[in-house]
């Protein structure tokens, strides 16, 4: 494994929302994302699964600077691009692109699909107005539409369509690395295998690298080449996709397993039931994290906090339980 | 145990719109016995929500027109007066929506709503109204109830108001329950718990449940029986090791293939059935799964297959014997090879 493979690395990425308590009493934070690091590898995607909550969105929209990050480094192309100002944000903005989930409200219901597509070229200043349509209509027959939608207005689509055009649109500045934030949780199941492989295809041909963001374990086993589970904006466990399904060793991520129903009523597993609900992030408990809902918590995890760190080559954990 | 509680036999449900009449649901029959679940699976727009309204008459009935029969015990709740309804909602059937939050009026606490359905139907005064109230939460499995039953929905996490949800379902006793997808807007481990609850109610009170929802894993996880729907009429119909051992139509087949499986190969493409649903204004002549189906012959395409019994499942398909020869073939030679 060399730096060089690494396209964008994460270190120590906290972002904290100031929650306003009154006059007089001290200022608190929601930490949505608490501390994260990890990196991407070029060509590879990097499935982030957790539950709501968990800060796995925030992590997303953090590193494209949607949202400011509080602290840490998001290292891009050599550079931090946490700091730098909005004017030397632009040029980055072209090589990291997202994909959202609602592919109804991401979309603006009184343009036409075409012009949607154009906006972010003249934003960047590519090519002439001729150039810039031919450029869409290429995009467009790439994600499997004729040119004559070019003309036609987002409600025109259902809901499959216009995630494509959702792709579409982060395709067209030739980015390296696109974020999808749960980009196939609002389709029908027969859709959805429809825009997995549309974007694994598309990831093929044009050498992307994926931070695929979604709550549904079995779509990210399917596209993911490692896998980070977040709890309550920590990552708990990362590991590749298919040691986490046969080795998890977090308890929460066994948990999370073990709790998705399978659609083969002939398998019969152990469940590990978690009891209550996730914490408020306002509040997080003392030392762990999952201690308040971990049915093997020890006594130091009540105390101390456990760090991530390497089980072996590409298994790191954070949990006191395997120190 | 096993007596039928629910007939549901040859529902049609008619809008009528501006210019024309949409059939939403068309032909749909089955049965719940007590102490079963049935779960009614399909994708957006195939009538299975519309299905589930229709039995509790929840539709505005102005621009709705019902054909065929819902037969519970033994009274058609199509030709009941609305008074009549009323005494049946919420009592004997009661229902779950999906979106907790918006289905919990904000602005009363969840005691209250809970009490109004006993008040109401089992004629209890408030003080007993809300003695049960409190244990109808703590049956849902809701920490400290005494003092969640004065709080307003807005305070309660999304997995604490569908338990409340449930409670206020189950508050009456009823016979008859129906979830409209009732976990969708939870979390896996908030699911899991949700599920496992309305397995052990229905254990306990022998309640007949229908489970409306997309997600097949939960269909295997707590169904014992599973309907499948596809644009607006029933394909299929079997118990749920036979469905998901042996799925007969190509749509059950295709449904099943198209989800990524846990074991499954991670680098094989998922299978994808061709085309999309189309609208109800659109429906096609014959069968109605014909252009996308792969197996369609010249007959599926202007003869509408009706929906018939096969051994101890019903089936709406004209080929499902050749499909499943055709696969069985594949079966064997996979054997030979190994």
């Amino acid at each position: 494994m060399h730096d060089t493979d690494v396209i964008l690395k994460i270190n120590n990425l906290k972002t904290y929302f100031p929650v306003h308590s009154g006059i007089g009493q001290p200022k608190q934070f929601v930490k949505a994302v608490n501390d994260v690091s990890f990196e991407l590898k070029k060509g590879e995607t990097y499935g982030l699964v957790g539950e709501s909550g968990c800060g796995k969105s925030t992590t997303g929209r953090s590193i494209l600077r949607l949202i400011e990050p509080t602290d840490g480094e998001i290292i891009y192309q050599g550079k931090n691009i946490n700091k730098i100002s909005n004017k030397e944000m632009m040029p980055v903005r072209k090589g990291l692109q997202m994909v959202f989930q609602d592919p109804y409200s991401s979309l603006n219901p009184r343009k036409r699909v075409g012009t949607i597509l154009e906006e972010s070229l003249k934003i960047h200043n590519i090519g002439n107005k001729k150039e810039r349509t031919e450029k869409v209509m290429e995009i467009l027959n790439k994600v499997g539409f004729s040119s004559e939608h070019y003309y036609r207005f987002p409600h025109e689509f259902s809901g499959g369509q216009r995630q494509r055009v959702g792709l579409a649109r982060a395709l067209i500045m030739n980015p390296e690395v696109i974020i999808c934030d749960e980009p196939v949780s609002a389709l029908d199941v027969s859709i959805q295998s429809q825009v997995l492989n549309l974007l694994e295809d598309l990831q093929n041909e044009f050498d992307l690298t994926l931070l695929f963001i979604s709550h549904d374990l079995s779509v990210v086993r399917h596209i993911s080449n490692r896998i980070g589970v977040m709890y309550l904006g920590k990552l708990v466990e990362e590991t590749t996709a298919e040691e986490i399904f046969q080795n998890p060793l977090h308890p929460y991520t066994k948990a999370l397993l073990s709790a998705i129903p399978i659609a083969d009523p002939s398998v019969k597993r152990e469940k590990i039931k978690l009891k209550g609900e996730i914490p408020s992030p306002l509040n997080p408990p003392k030392g762990c994290v999952f201690q308040t809902r971990c049915p093997f918590a020890l006594d130091i995890c009540r105390q101390v906090e456990p760090t991530l760190t390497m089980k072996n080559e590409n298994h790191k954990i954070s949990c006191h339980l395997y120190d | 145990m096993n007596e039928t509680l629910l007939e549901i036999v040859n529902l049609k449900v008619h809008f009528d719109t501006e210019d024309k009449r949409v059939t939403a649901v068309d032909d749909v029959s089955f049965t719940v016995n007590n102490g079963e679940i049935v779960g009614v699976v399909g994708e957006s727009g195939c009538g299975k929500s519309v299905t589930s309204e229709s039995i509790l008459r929840l539709l505005d009935e102005k621009h709705t027109n019902y054909e065929g029969e819902i037969r519970f015990n033994g009274r058609n709740l199509l030709s009941l007066s609305p008074k009549k309804m009323r005494e049946i909602r919420g009592n004997d059937i009661a229902m779950i929506f999906q979106d907790p939050m918006s289905s919990l009026n904000p602005v009363y606490t969840v005691g209250n709503q809970i009490q109004e359905a006993l008040m109401l139907h089992q004629n209890l005064s408030k003080a007993e109204a809300r003695m049960k109230a409190i244990e109808m939460l703590k049956l849902t499995g809701i920490p400290a109830p005494e003092k969640r039953i004065d709080e307003f929905p807005h305070q309660l996490s999304g997995g604490m108001r569908q338990r409340v949800m449930i409670a206020m379902a189950l508050s009456c006793n009823p016979s008859l329950l129906i979830a409209d997808e009732p976990t969708t807007a939870l979390d896996v481990t908030t699911q899991s718990q949700i599920l496992d609850l309305i397995k052990s109610l229905k254990d306990e009170f022998n309640m007949g449940t229908i489970i409306i929802t997309h997600d097949l894993g939960i269909v295997a996880e707590i169904c014992s029986k599973v309907v499948v729907m596809y644009l607006g009429q029933v394909i299929e119909e079997a118990d749920v090791s036979s469905i998901f051992e042996t799925p007969l139509h190509p749509y059950t087949q295709g449904l099943l293939k198209s989800i990524p499986h846990m074991e499954g190969n991670r680098n094989e493409k998922l299978y994808v059935i061709k085309g999309k649903v189309p609208t109800l204004n659109q429906v096609p002549p014959g069968c109605r799964f014909a252009p996308r189906c792969e197996f369609a012959t010249e007959k599926c395409k202007v003869s509408a297959p009706i929906l018939e019994s096969y051994g101890e499942r019903k089936i709406r398909c004209w080929n499902f014997k050749e499909i499943q020869e055709s696969s069985i073939q594949v079966n064997r030679g996979e054997t030979l090879n190994a």
